[in-house]
């Protein structure tokens, strides 16, 4: 078949890097291509360049058999490529007819003509089968409904290549399955689909073919039905990877910590944590599924001290932690990977030797009198290095420098490192490559299998289900309920995710 | 208390008002489209002397309105190159334009007057009426900028530009020329209330006559919301404030 899109050795420098190393990429008509890399591996240079946002130093774009140039997003929506961005590009206090108009308004005269554009839009839903309220506003609907706006604003525009980034990082197993329902049918009406992710199940389920990107080389194009996601996930990474998480079977033990009706208040003052009971025992992996949003930040801020709870109480060992200050709970053993490394648990531009002891600082050998012993912080920081395998040239490197993965090796070696009782990870592997993950995910079924309680919150549901021993699943602040991880599937959880409870 | 609440009383409001009315809509469009224009009070400054300025060289007020208009486009397109090409941050940018036109004016008023304080008497606008011209058009373009603003592809754009700039990049809106022209347009308005208070309520130009009126605009914007509706209501309270204790000085209560 003669492809609607090829891009031949595409070449884009910047200072120091090459992002793009003579990369070929190319897609069907009517087919939905996976565009596959780790973070850094080049699929978003490649996309801007596709979509006018840079240019290529070197190699050709030939789209609908004609050689071009792309010279900004503008001239690529008038070619017919659309982009649905990661994060949405929608106005939120506009309605869903205005947002998907915006800059190519219907007019009469010099008015806006809205009913033109609100039969335009309600056409255009009911020919690609994407049901949306033409009138509500964006931020009143979910995140589903938002992401089928993004979609017909480039149909509206007439795309018929549509670039998805990460389509399906904020969506329910349920919208999930929606949306590659949609996506079939795009094809079926002849749109081609440029599919960017890292998620090797999705890459089976609905995409022909996939393209594999390693620093900023493509690495080869196969044909999904002829493929599996071990040989994908070996293209990625450059060697064999351990795509399931090996572990024994959980031998819980006593207690360690008690949730017993605990409610909190967001940063808004409405209620996000909603009268929650759950317990950890010694040995045993909790995790807790649920939409981003559902109050597992709050939560964990009220469990680590970051957050005040309204009522109920917390328990360690049966002694009452409730309301205890960060520092005082980190006293009582407790080690914390945040959900955000960035803001919570790193200072960027602090070496790798100093955030290896924050929080910890004030301790023995750290802290000599009132002065800190720096001596003792980087051998502790080089003994760590070696024991998590933190790829660094040295300890004095600003941890900015570093690679998600490697700044995430660093908090979890900082935090495992103090022998905690209760250890509790929020999106371990949440912007980190696959290598790391596999590495990770070994670090916290270890720390099970010494002993240590782990709370697991993860927007994954695949890293959900695959460490948990047992899964507590949570919705607008409540715990809908908890399973052993062995009766958890899928399906189950989505409906328990979305707040229905049979 | 019948001396003190009379229709001469809702006149004196609406002349109040008007100066804050056009600052305030000026204000809004700036804004709108993501610029906060803490400058409006020295371009209003800069408008009122330049209209006295013209007024004086030429004869006719309505070439001092012109020549207010187009200063506080100029001030407002410093304001723009500053902060939007540079990104500089907007409230020092506007600060800094504040001071500047309280110099600048003191000084001009000096080499072109000879005078410390108060420039000469000039030309003002005609009444038509009980109120000068601009009175009106305040009214008018309350009315006139709801419709644009909420009626027209330009006004969609303006909004989405000011609440979620990427997301009009990304539909080819041009982002950076959208916010120029809301910059200009509101230097423009803030000019031109600069020359109601000048040659439209009086005829001659006072040092720092604007007394934190752009402020008070800019108050009477976010106090309604940043809607042009919204910034008329608030404008007239405070333009009734402002003439209760005119009123209150002439009946012989102390300030």
């Amino acid at each position: 078949m003669q492809p609607i899109l090829s891009m031949e050795g595409i070449t884009k420098r910047f200072p120091g890097v090459i992002a793009n190393d003579g990369v070929n990429f190319d897609l069907r008509a009517g087919e939905i291509h996976a565009l596959v890399g780790e973070n850094g591996a080049g699929k978003s240079t490649l996309m801007n360049i596709l979509f006018g946002l840079y240019q290529p130093d070197e190699g050709r774009i030939v789209y609908k058999g004609e050689e071009l140039t792309i010279d900004e997003p503008n001239q690529a929506i008038k070619l017919g490529i659309g982009m649905v961005h990661q994060h949405f590009k929608l106005v939120p206090p506009l309605t869903v007819t205005e947002n998907i108009v915006l800059g190519s308004e219907p007019k009469s005269g010099l008015k806006f003509d809205r009913k033109k554009a609100l039969k335009d839009v309600e056409a255009l839903s009911e020919k690609y089968g994407l049901l949306v309220d033409p009138n509500a506003k964006i931020e009143n609907i979910s995140v589903g409904m938002q992401q089928r706006v993004e979609i017909l604003k480039t149909l509206y525009r007439g795309a018929d290549i549509i670039i998805l980034d990460e389509p399906t990082a904020v969506l329910t197993p349920q919208e999930v399955k929606e949306l590659f329902d949609i996506l079939k049918g795009l094809t079926k009406q002849g749109k081609s689909i440029i599919f960017i992710t890292h998620k090797l199940g999705e890459v089976m389920e609905i995409t022909n073919r996939a393209t594999v990107m390693r620093r900023g080389k493509t690495i080869g194009t196969v044909e999904t039905s002829e493929t599996s996601p071990t040989h994908l996930a070996e293209m990625m990474v450059g060697r064999q990877v351990l795509l399931r998480v090996e572990k024994e079977e959980a031998k819980p033990g006593k207690p360690v910590l008690r949730v017993d009706g605990l409610s909190a208040n967001d940063d808004r003052g409405l209620l996000s944590v909603n009268h929650v009971s759950f317990e950890i025992r010694e040995g045993e992996i909790l995790g807790i599924a649920g939409v981003e949003g559902n109050g597992q930040s709050e939560l964990l801020e009220v469990l680590t001290g970051l957050r005040k709870p309204v009522s109920g109480e917390v328990y360690l060992n049966e002694k009452k932690i409730t309301g205890l200050t960060a520092k005082e709970i980190k006293n009582h053993q407790v080690g914390y990977v945040p959900e955000d490394r960035h803001k919570r648990g790193l200072v960027l531009d602090f070496s790798v030797s100093e955030n290896t002891i924050l929080g910890i600082h004030s301790r023995k050998p750290f802290a000599k009198g009132v002065n800190l012993d720096y001596k003792a912080i980087n051998n502790h920081a080089d003994h760590l290095i070696e024991k998590f395998d933190v790829r660094t040239p040295n300890n004095q490197v600003h941890v900015r420098n570093l690679s998600g993965g490697n700044q995430q090796k660093i908090i979890i070696a900082r935090e495992l490192d103090t022998d905690p009782v209760l250890f509790i990870a929020s999106q371990p592997t949440r912007g980190v490559d696959i290598g790391a993950i596999e590495f990770i995910h070994r670090q916290i079924v270890d720390a099970r299998d010494n002993g240590k309680a782990v709370l697991l919150v993860s927007a994954e549901l695949q890293e959900v289900m695959s460490l948990s021993d047992r899964i507590a699943v949570i919705y607008e602040g409540e715990i809908v309920d908890i399973l052993e991880a062995k009766d958890a599937t899928e399906d189950k959880l989505g409906l328990l995710m979305a707040g229905i409870k049979k | 208390m019948r001396d003190i609440f009379t229709m001469a009383l809702i006149y004196a409001t609406l002349r109040s008002a008007t100066p804050l009315i056009i600052t305030a809509i000026g204000g809004l469009i700036s804004e709108r489209s993501g610029i906060i224009n803490i400058a409006l009070e020295g371009k209003m400054l800069i408008g009122a002397f330049t209209a006295v300025v013209v007024s004086y060289y030429t004869g006719n007020p309505w070439f001092g309105v012109l020549g207010a208009i187009v200063a506080g486009g100029l001030m407002a397109l410093i304001h723009g190159i500053v902060s939007i090409k540079y990104k500089a941050n907007q409230v020092v940018s506007g600060t800094a334009i504040n001071i500047l036109a309280g110099g600048l004016t003191v000084f001009l008023l000096q080499i072109i007057f000879g005078v410390a304080g108060t420039s000469p008497q000039v030309a003002k606008l005609p009444s038509w009426g009980r109120f000068h011209p601009l009175v009106y058009f305040a009214i008018l373009l309350v009315f006139l900028t709801h419709y644009v603003i909420y009626y027209t592809p330009w006004g969609l754009r303006l909004r989405a530009v000011g609440e979620h700039p990427s997301a009009a990049d990304t539909v080819g809106i041009n982002v950076i020329r959208m916010r120029y022209i809301a910059v200009v347009i509101s230097g423009m308005l803030a000019g031109l209330a600069g020359a109601a208070l000048s040659i439209g309520g009086l005829n001659v130009f006072v040092k720092g006559m604007t007394t934190g009126r752009g402020f008070i605009a800019l108050a009477a914007m976010i106090f309604g919301k940043w809607t042009p509706i919204g910034a008329l209501g608030a404008s007239l309270l405070f333009g009734f404030a402002d003439a209760l204790q005119m009123r209150l000085q002439g009946i012989g209560i102390p300030s």
